[in-house]
């Protein structure tokens, strides 16, 4: 069959079409959005009306996903790493309910921090929920495990996490594709009809069982095919490559052959037997993984006593960031290369808000506002808008998870900073902000709420946004005041207009929501191409 | 054959789309190739770079290491410089001179240009006025691609192809702007290599 380039992303897509799948669900989020976004320009998924539009947040995504696989229908879930903490209610609950139709839970983790606010490893909340584990080293084992983890999801009625890292997630190579596509399953309820109710009598039955079922995953891990044992003559190390590492350690090995024995490692929970067998014949094992050293701490095992283990612990490889063919090289004890020196006169280019944009607008006109009040009053959010912390706007001093810009500020205004500024995007709002709000209605907190409203969700690249027109009713529902709901227009030529509607309402002491409103100008371009391109 | 390339330039400027035309062309000789993107936040105007690997054997990290890239293809100058550790002793950097300022401490572009210019192997061309001239400003990535096209170890034509087949939808007159383009940036690249 011929060959498709693609992302590691839509390798990912591709299989869940092939394996028939009924829905996707998701929230967007970098480096996860092309997988949904591949089901939802797929005309097969289109002709075969899978389910793709986005969720409100990830929490909502991994309850629809886990409510269609309750159907007997198969469903996939994804997300960024920091969407896990956000669905980690229901995802670690779903090991206990366990699944009926397929379900496989998508994580893409960001090592490096390329576009997140940390580099959690969603491998230890896997291992947390019991779930099995699958994590690709390239993109056609990225297609394979779609596949094979439906099977395993549906023999084991558990739901089975794939983890993958940005470097997989985006880059592009080549895929085989299976020979057949499988068609959806039919609607069939759970043979036990109380096997989704988590009373703690029946919870504390399926617990049981999902520690029952953990022997055999491991068993399943011992054998399986993304699990493999690759001996080596020279037996004074032993290497365990997991994921993507993998390549890094091959690029090392020009003609492939590398002397020392080498277990690669896809599919978790750890092959225990194989690990064994390596302790046993090797004096030293040298781990490489991407982002936590999960699988080195399992073998330095508390007191870190017996067998050598070399790793991100040691010093061998670096704590934290992406691993390299480089950094492997001289964990190898093999020479590191090196191209031209950085002249010193080059400097950073940090992302910046778009020329145009409605947000620098908004900035301009609340930092004005503000300019006779101390500084650091302005909790803001996730979106384009975070770039406003960086030079030259300085107008912000939070940014820590969806939606903590409204309850951070209603924490400081109780604490007594008066008047307290919360600044959140429209999709921002709508995935974790509204029930912030709720909360500081019924407290009538001092704080004014910018909802900066660009009517697309645009950091990940413009996808429709669930608050789309929206807002003004979702906050008169909450209870705000419908005289302290503000509509703004974003423009220079408004500014001194809307410098006085922010001073009104700052003054105002309760909950005040300003919705400057313009959209987002790359959105506009893009709109306008492609209703060109139709013509 | 195995060509390492680094793709360097600010987001929105297009190395994507050179990325797509060379692995496009590649495809078509039954070579292998592996890609790596930036998306998300990195693209709002900040700096981009993409590791495009291309060989006729399977390749295994999706990262190009240290020291060891063939090539540097820049659209922008600035960018063309931060890459340089990738760059392999008898590597070529190609780069665009013409400078994209959306920086406040943006340097001297003369000064960015000597030291281009004391990369050992280097081609440094206008490729916003080729474009211009071609017929396009927005065909500066081609022109740049063009420049790049003595140094990548395939046929000519097979770029061509690979143009013809990546516009195929928007007709033949933006197909004849881009091959034009290519080919000045082709035959400077020959006449100062």
């Amino acid at each position: 069959m011929q060959k498709l380039l693609l992302l590691g992303d839509e390798a990912i897509a591709q299989g869940a079409l092939d394996a028939g799948i009924s829905g996707i669900y998701a929230y967007p989020g970098t480096p996860s959005t092309e997988i949904t976004e591949f089901i939802q320009n797929s005309k097969f998924a289109f002709d075969n009306h899978i389910h793709s539009s986005w969720s409100a947040n990830e929490k909502t995504a991994m309850e629809s996903a886990l409510g269609m696989s309750y159907t007997g229908k198969r469903s996939m879930v994804c997300m960024k790493h920091v969407g896990l903490n956000v669905a980690a209610d229901p995802f670690i609950n779903s090991a206990i309910t366990g699944a009926n139709g397929g379900m496989i839970v998508v994580a893409a983790d960001d090592p490096s921090m390329h576009s997140s606010q940390n580099e959690q490893d969603s491998r230890f909340f896997g291992k947390f929920a019991l779930v099995p584990i699958l994590e690709p080293s390239n993109q056609q084992e990225a297609y394979n495990m779609v596949l094979y983890g439906f099977d395993f999801s549906e023999k084991y009625k558990i739901p089975v996490l794939l983890r993958i890292t940005t470097r997989l997630a985006h880059s592009r190579s080549g895929v085989v594709r299976a020979e057949s596509v499988r068609k959806q399953n039919d609607l069939k309820m759970p043979e036990d009809l109380r096997q989704f109710v988590l009373l703690p009598v029946i919870a504390r039955k399926r617990y049981k069982n999902l520690l029952k079922a953990h022997s055999a995953f491991i068993e399943e891990s011992e054998k399986s095919p993304f699990n493999e044992y690759r001996d080596g003559a020279d037996k004074s190390l032993g290497i365990i490559v997991c994921g993507i590492a993998q390549n890094y350690l091959m690029e090392n090995y020009p003609d492939r052959n590398i002397p020392h024995p080498v277990l690669k490692i896809g599919q978790y929970p750890m092959p225990r037997k194989l690990v064994e067998k390596m302790a046993d014949e090797c004096n030293e094992i040298l781990v490489l993984e991407d982002g936590y050293p999960m699988v080195e701490e399992l073998l330095k095992g508390y007191l870190g006593r017996g067998l050598k283990i070399k790793g991100r612990l040691d010093g061998t490889l670096p704590r934290d960031g992406e691993l390299n063919p480089n950094i492997i090289a001289v964990a190898l004890g093999k020479p590191d290369t090196f191209g031209l020196p950085v002249p010193n006169l080059v400097v950073g280019r940090p992302p910046s808000l778009c020329s145009g944009c409605p947000h620098i607008d908004s900035y301009a006109a609340l930092t004005e506002t503000l300019s006779q009040l101390s500084n650091g009053r302005v909790f803001s959010d996730i979106g384009c808008y975070t770039l406003g912390a960086l030079k030259p706007y300085e107008a912000i001093n939070s940014c820590v998870d969806m939606g903590a810009s409204i309850t951070m500020a209603k924490g400081a205004a109780d604490a007594g900073l008066i008047p307290a500024v919360a600044v959140i995007g429209d999709s921002t709002f709508t995935h974790s902000g509204m029930t912030g709000l709720l909360d500081a209605i019924n407290d009538k907190s001092p704080i004014t709420i910018l909802i900066l409203d660009n009517g697309t969700t645009a950091m990940t690249g413009g996808q429709d946004s669930p608050a789309f027109g929206k807002i003004e009713n979702i906050c008169k529902g909450l209870g705000v005041e419908e005289a302290h709901i503000r509509i703004l227009k974003p423009l220079k030529k408004y500014h001194n207009e809307n410098v006085a509607i922010l001073q009104e309402e700052l003054a105002y002491n309760g909950v005040s929501v300003i919705i400057p409103r313009r959209e987002c100008i790359v959105a506009i371009d893009k709109r306008i191409r492609d209703k060109f391109k139709n013509k | 054959m195995k060509k390492d390339i680094i793709l360097a330039g600010v987001g929105g400027q297009g190395i994507i789309s050179i990325a797509a035309i060379i692995g496009y062309a590649a495809l078509e000789q039954g070579m292998f190739l592996k890609q790596s993107e930036v998306h998300g936040m990195s693209q709002r105007g900040g700096e981009v770079m993409s590791n495009l690997r291309i060989s006729h054997h399977e390749i295994a990290s999706d990262l190009i290491p240290f020291g060891q890239a063939d090539m540097i293809i820049s659209i922008e100058p600035l960018e063309s410089l931060r890459y340089l550790p990738y760059l392999s002793k008898e590597g070529w950097l190609v780069t665009n001179t013409t400078p994209l300022n959306n920086i406040p401490n943006y340097p001297d572009i003369s000064s960015i240009l000597e030291e281009v210019r004391k990369v050992p192997h280097h081609i440094a061309l206008e490729a916003d006025v080729l474009a211009k001239e071609a017929g396009s400003a927005k065909a500066a990535n081609i022109v740049i691609l063009g420049a790049a096209s003595p140094f990548l170890g395939m046929a000519y034509e097979k770029l061509e192809d690979a143009i013809r087949f990546t516009f195929r939808k928007k007709g033949d007159k933006v197909i004849e702007l881009n091959l034009a383009a290519l080919k000045a940036g082709h035959d400077f690249a020959n006449k100062h290599k």
